[in-house]
């Protein structure tokens, strides 16, 4: 009998192993295109962040990309009031409990970009804070581009850079396969404060995928703490009974 | 404290019931009175795991119910909608989500232990083909449920899974679909599937498994019967237990620890890398625009795998469909004079860690972008060892050199 458990705990323990081995190689092998991006200096929560970040959102994004599952009102989450919220965030909507729309139509916005601005809701849960971060930062001119930029993470992307007058404009130069950015001409932020200034936007881009996910946290250490508790009152009443079977 | 007056109006009641609906016996053959071997291990949690993830998934799809629409213009929007504007809408669908992928990994692990311990074999064929019928079914309404959401891996996924038909009979893929590509009418009847026809199917072959079990006995790591040994007097199988309370205490043990890891994946991992969610799932289903990288869910991609080791289509489609159903066979292509693994000879042991090991591996692959270069190669391998381990069966299971099976329960 003793053999066999050892028997069956060896196999039991290979098949976890393998598990765990393919389960490791597959969550990169899952992962976006093999890009190199730069990692995202985002604290999760930090509301003066996020509230740069919203404001940053209204003022550079929102003329083209709608967030049309997130409410204006749910910003008071990230510590504005409704009256804050009203004077400084709300430009196309007078109702606080409005989704975050936008004016411009569909089919001038594909004509124009070739496709049309997608929603922003829920875009970090499919790039990813790393991949925003470096496609905020990665713009430079291209002159071969109908709208004279491209993107180091986003090939041939269909956006202009609308942010160049706060970071600048950036070349590509360099051998093939060695290339860097420049910044050929300056803009209103330093380099470092670009970075942040792109940093708080996508945190703020991360908080609206999932406005939730804070509670969530929150109620899962109860969770775990609950299922804790109920193993060990189950595993002493479950002792308790099975006292006398050998 | 109880007074006799009340103990006797109980047993009137008690009596009152049992006179027009068989409660207390249901409960003696079922629960109470059922006897059930003393030396379950670890692998003998997740039926009644599974019975659980069943009842979230029953009662957090009621709930999702009542808030999502099944119309291509608002089904993604009524996900988000959930997610951020009901109330804990976000944790109903995320058990939901977890809920899907768990109920897969407790009925993998069941059925890894009917095949260690012969579980399938004589008297238990029923139960294991029941059981399988319960997977099949799990496999629709897991793979239906997954359109609802109505994200680009929804729409692809169920337009490559229904192409999968036009391979086989072009006319049975469109009327599976109602329309020449994913669409509306799709999304419709798949919902109806998803909320009504396969739960019923589900819940009634649930049932049915339990009612045959409990016919013939549950089978135990020793793959011995126990009612060969029954008390002279009481005729109670002598390595026998009562389920209550002795399992059922068990169990809410089982059910503390699995309810812990499913927590953890809820509250703090819901994507689980995305394995649970994939990330394309978010961006909302497009027509005309083609994912570059089309995967199943990781609990069908070990099928998957086989359907693109083939290279030819229909082939593949059937050697896809021959994979899941090989099972229904087992029970007569084991021809081991002993069920449980425990006295198998080396022969079966290397045959049977072989196949969990292609099994595997043929779900890593299932994941992987089939143009890399080890992914054809690998995956016919892991192919034939699965399709081995079923028809050469018969051969080595009799071959084998067993050693002699107890003739009570080890501890």
């Amino acid at each position: 009998m003793k053999q066999h458990a050892r028997l069956m705990k060896i196999l039991f323990s290979f098949v976890a192993l393998t598990a765990l081995c393919a389960g490791l190689i597959g969550k990169s092998a899952l992962a976006h295109e093999e890009l190199v991006l730069d990692r995202a200096p985002i604290v999760e929560g930090d509301k003066a962040s996020l509230q740069r970040g919203a404001r940053a959102f209204a003022n550079y994004c929102q003329n083209c990309h709608s967030a049309q599952y997130l409410r204006y009102s749910r910003l008071t989450d990230i510590g504005l009031s409704e009256e804050e919220i009203k004077s400084n965030l709300m430009f196309s909507s007078d109702k606080i409990g409005d989704t975050m729309t936008v004016a411009l139509d569909k089919a001038d916005a594909k004509a124009w970009f070739g496709n049309p601005p997608p929603d922003l809701s829920v875009e970090a849960r499919v790039r990813g804070a790393d991949w925003l971060y470096s496609y905020l930062r990665g713009f430079y001119k291209d002159s071969s581009r109908p709208t004279g930029w491209n993107n180091t993470v986003y090939h041939n992307v269909g956006m202009p850079h609308v942010l160049y007058e706060l970071q600048g404009v950036q070349e590509m130069s360099g051998e093939e396969g060695a290339q860097s950015l420049k910044v050929v001409h300056p803009g209103k932020l330093s380099p470092a404060e670009y970075n942040q200034f792109s940093a708080d936007l996508v945190n703020y881009l991360v908080w609206m995928a999932e406005p939730a996910k804070a509670t969530r946290i929150q109620i899962g250490v109860l969770a775990i703490f609950f299922c804790v508790v109920a193993f060990f009152v189950t595993l002493a009443l479950k002792k308790e009974f099975w006292k006398d079977i050998h | 404290m109880s007074t006799a007056s009340e103990n006797t109006k109980l047993a009137q009641a008690t009596q009152w019931i049992d006179a027009r609906f068989p409660m207390t016996s249901l409960w003696r053959d079922h629960i109470s009175e059922y006897y059930a071997p003393k030396n379950f291990n670890f692998w003998y949690y997740f039926g009644s795991l599974a019975m659980l993830v069943l009842v979230i998934q029953l009662v957090t799809g009621i709930f999702l119910t009542m808030n999502y629409k099944p119309d291509a213009r608002f089904a993604f929007a009524s996900v988000e909608y959930i997610m951020r504007d009901v109330n804990y809408g976000w944790l109903i669908r995320y058990m939901h989500s977890t809920g899907a992928s768990m109920f897969f990994v407790v009925v993998y692990l069941h059925m890894c232990r009917g095949l260690m311990y012969g579980s399938y074999r004589k008297p238990r064929e029923l139960v294991w083909l029941i059981g399988m019928g319960i997977y099949l079914c799990l496999m629709g309404e897991a793979f239906m449920g997954y359109l609802l959401p109505w994200g680009q891996m929804s729409y692809w996924g169920a337009q490559v899974i229904i192409s999968l038909f036009d391979a086989i009979s072009p006319p049975l893929a469109l009327w599976i679909r109602g329309d020449f590509v994913v669409s509306d009418a799709t999304l419709n009847r798949f919902f109806a599937f998803h909320v009504i026809a396969l739960p019923l199917v589900l819940v009634g072959l649930v049932l049915v498994h339990i009612i045959a079990l409990h016919e013939v006995g549950s089978n135990n790591p020793d793959g011995v019967e126990i009612k060969k040994h029954k008390d002279p007097i009481t005729h109670k199988p002598l390595d026998g237990i009562n389920f209550h309370p002795y399992y059922t205490l068990k169990d809410l043990v089982g059910v503390s620890v699995f309810l812990a890891i499913f927590s953890a994946v809820v509250f703090f991992a819901p994507e689980m890398g995305g394995y649970f969610l994939e990330a394309n799932n978010f961006i909302p289903a497009d027509p005309m625009k083609t994912p570059p990288h089309i995967a199943p869910v990781w609990y069908f991609t070990p099928y998957y795998a086989i359907l693109r080791a083939i290279p030819q289509k229909q082939l593949g489609v059937i050697a896809m469909g021959a994979a899941v159903l090989i099972f229904l066979a087992l029970p007569w292509l084991d021809r081991g004079a002993v069920k449980s693994i425990r006295y198998r000879g080396t022969l079966y042991k290397t045959a049977f860690g072989m196949f969990i090991t292609a099994f595997l591996i043929l779900g890593y692959m299932g994941t992987q972008d089939p143009n890399l270069w080890y992914v054809n190669p690998v995956s016919q391998v892991c192919t034939a060892i699965y399709f081995a381990f079923f028809l050469l069966m018969p051969i080595y299971s009799k071959l084998d050199k067993t050693l002699p099976e107890p003739d009570r329960v080890t501890s």
